[in-house]
């Protein structure tokens, strides 16, 4: 697993964050963390918030979390300048809910660390992630990282402003 | 009408080149099936029947002869010589060839054609009233609208994968020739309450046909113009983070919206608007003029109100003025008038055109309506622009292309979706019931006895065909493996837009046509005078009507989901 690699800054990296989920009736306070820098769904965080500050604080392991779609932000607002990764997971890449997360995070709550994208994502939905406030890319199982960096640049302009350009083409366009 | 500038061009020929990777990479096996699907129709190409099927926008409607063209081109090119144009404003091209859509849409893209967004569950083709711009009620030509919300609404990259398609319309006149209140979103331009200098729009969400008809719900009263797309984004995100997706056949915004109920949903999308309100994407006085400029009126000659030759045709020529009095509506302008090109007849689909009509057509319009078409939702083509002199001329035109059945808003005038014999969703065929009624009314003298009726004809539950908008709406639907056909009456659209309702068992196939002809004796035998279909059926009530459709009371009992 360490030496899985990612897409951040538009190349490949290797990476040394694990995601921890739940088992089947696990209950999250009975998760057992692994040591190095983790991302722990919603329910994990809350039960195990003071274990996961005090890891930071007297070794250094930078915090993150994972947010499946359905979940809520409102719940984490508080704690988001805390991490140092927040990752939104993708089970299908037809369910678009993470693109409004993302786009939360950066626009409304102000989130400038790492936004990562997860699960079941490939080269054909690199270039609306990115413009939705995405950073890092784990490419799907199957799928090909080295294609997907060249989605980066599929479209030379938007109409729309996003999370990179906040302006509408309407307010940049020359004539 | 909105020439593209170089921005446009970039954004369109991008996507033409991502498409061909695509279709190169799923052709090359790089691609699994579900992989290709979404991202194939996203660009308008589903797998049907036949093969694939390609659907290729209209934005709104409006199209020039040049463009008009160019689909008469890649027919005849890539198809079998004909395309068939849909009650939402797009032409279908049913005999494509897979490996040859990226080329396809590089020919198109020659012309600022393309089939971004066509179909998949994001923000389909915006439609609008096919009288834009010449209507006399209208309160503000709703098309910059509609090609500011296509700018916004292409490419948007949080709104590409919904919980299912989203479709808008909107209309800028009194009267609602767009169908808004059966869109996901439906705008309806009106004047501030407040100050009637300033305009905006009425909202309504939550519309649709398909399995669970329902109109459209009021989820703001007005909203100043400057604030359309900021509002919009907060109503699609709402949707796009709670609608269902567990179940492709309650995912749609009106599942949503009826499920939190009109003003819990309107308070969720006013509280989302909230933090958007004001943002980047608040419209600008410069913006909404560069778009509205694109959309002036043509250079029209100053004419008299009524042409003398043009009176003289009328008076002389009974199968002119028969078309006239069907085909030709009234125009703002003094001494202009609006054509309907039919793509109504019997033997023919309801909304087919060959490429050599596609081109006469344009010649019409280069020649006689300042080089512009509109497809309208009805299925046929519109010369919005024609100076009075010229009807006799294009009449004879359009007659010499097969474009001039006078028989727009009559029985013949039918709406219908492609059916079994082209979709793979359908339950039943369409063409055939729609053959079979164009048939059975061929006679002109009975059709203008009968007078305006709305007749539509969806081939299943997806209600392509507008079957719950139709004065008389048919619906096959599947019983063990044979087509039966139900009927729906008193369906309507515009202002006061209303979902029909069954009035008992099925019909087979063959007994389609009698039925028809049982519903239309009872109008003709209580009507007043002048008294159209729906009004009649208003007046009586379903009871003769269903009587008539069952003369054998036992027959008459409803079936549940028929």
């Amino acid at each position: 697993m360490a030496n899985k690699q990612i897409i951040k800054e538009r190349r490949l990296q290797d990476d040394a964050w694990k995601v921890v989920t739940l088992v089947d009736g696990e209950a999250p306070f009975d998760v057992c963390l692994p040591v190095g820098p983790l991302l722990v769904p919603v329910s994990v965080w809350k039960a195990k918030k003071a274990c996961l500050i005090h890891r930071e604080y007297e070794h250094g392991t930078p915090l993150g979390i994972w947010l499946a779609p359905e979940d809520d932000l409102a719940g984490i607002a508080a704690d988001i300048d805390d991490f140092t990764v927040i990752a939104v997971h993708f089970p299908k890449f037809a369910d678009g809910r993470g693109y409004s997360t993302a786009r939360l995070l950066r626009e409304r709550h102000g989130y400038d660390g790492e936004l990562r994208a997860f699960g079941d994502i490939g080269r054909d939905q690199i270039f609306f992630l990115n413009r939705v406030g995405f950073d890092a890319f784990v490419i799907g199982e199957g799928k090909s990282a080295e294609d997907a960096l060249a989605a980066f640049d599929d479209f030379p302009e938007s109409y729309q402003g996003d999370a990179v350009q906040p302006l509408p083409l309407f307010r940049r366009r020359v004539a | 009408m909105y020439r593209y500038d170089d921005y446009d061009h970039a954004i369109v020929q991008a996507r033409v080149a991502q498409f061909r990777g695509q279709t190169e990479r799923y052709l090359a096996g790089q691609l699994t099936d579900d992989e290709f699907r979404p991202l194939r129709l996203q660009n308008g190409l589903y797998i049907q029947r036949h093969g694939p099927m390609l659907r290729l926008a209209v934005p709104y409607g409006l199209i020039s002869a040049a463009q008009l063209r160019r689909f008469a081109d890649v027919a005849r090119r890539y198809d079998r010589g004909f395309g068939h144009f849909t009650t939402r404003h797009n032409l279908q091209l049913n005999w494509v060839k897979l490996a040859e859509v990226p080329q396809i849409l590089a020919d198109l893209a020659q012309d600022e054609l393309h089939a971004i967004q066509t179909s998949g569950n994001c923000i389909r083709n915006v439609t609008t009233d096919h009288f834009a711009g010449v209507a006399a009620d209208e309160i503000s030509d709703p098309r910059p609208w509609a090609e500011i919300l296509r700018q916004w609404s292409s490419f948007h990259p949080e709104f590409a994968y919904l919980p299912r398609k989203f479709k808008v319309a909107i209309s800028g006149a009194t009267e609602d020739r767009a169908a808004i209140q059966v869109h996901d979103l439906g705008l309806q331009v009106v004047r501030d309450p407040n100050n009637s200098a300033e305009i905006g729009f009425k909202v309504y969400a939550g519309g649709g046909l398909g399995r669970t008809p329902l109109l459209g719900q009021v989820v703001r009263e007005f909203l100043p113009w400057q604030h359309l797309l900021t509002y919009t984004e907060a109503l699609v995100r709402v949707f796009n983070r709670y609608g269902r997706r567990d179940n492709a056949y309650k995912a749609r915004i009106k599942i949503l919206v009826k499920a939190l109920g009109r003003e819990e949903f309107a308070q969720q999308v006013e509280a989302e608007w909230a933090h958007l309100k004001d943002g980047p994407a608040t419209l600008t006085t410069a913006e909404v003029e560069r778009v509205t400029a694109q959309f002036a009126a043509p250079a029209y000659e100053t004419l008299a109100e009524d042409d003398l030759c043009h009176l003289a045709h009328l008076r002389e020529d009974k199968a002119f003025s028969r078309w006239v009095e069907r085909n030709v509506q009234a125009h703002k302008v003094a001494g202009y008038a609006a054509v309907t090109l039919s793509l109504k007849k019997p033997g023919a689909a309801p909304g087919d055109a060959s490429s050599e009509q596609m081109e006469a057509a344009a010649d019409l319009a280069e020649r006689y309506s300042f080089g512009e078409i509109r497809v309208s939702h009805e299925q046929n083509l519109i010369l919005a622009d024609v100076p009075q002199r010229e009807l006799y001329t294009v009449w004879h035109r359009a007659k010499a292309a097969g474009l001039a059945a006078p028989t727009v808003g009559l029985i013949q005038d039918l709406i219908a979706c492609p059916g079994g014999d082209f979709c793979s969703l359908a339950n039943a065929r369409s063409l055939p019931i729609a053959a079979a009624i164009q048939e059975r009314f061929e006679d002109l003298d009975y059709q203008h006895d009968i007078g305006d009726l709305e007749l539509n004809i969806s081939g299943c539950m997806n209600s392509c065909g507008h079957h719950h908008l139709g004065a008389i709406g048919i619906l096959g639907v599947d019983k063990n493996g044979e087509e039966w056909y139900q009927v729906t009456l008193g369906g309507r659209q515009g202002n006061d837009a209303r979902i029909g309702e069954v009035i008992g068992r099925s019909f087979a196939a063959a007994e389609v046509p009698d039925a028809i002809e049982r519903l239309i004796t009872t109008y003709l035998a209580h009507r007043h005078a002048d008294e159209r279909f729906i009004d009649t059926f208003d007046r009586i009530g379903e009871e003769p009507f269903r009587n008539a459709a069952y003369p054998h009371p036992h027959q008459s009992r409803r079936v549940a989901n028929g």
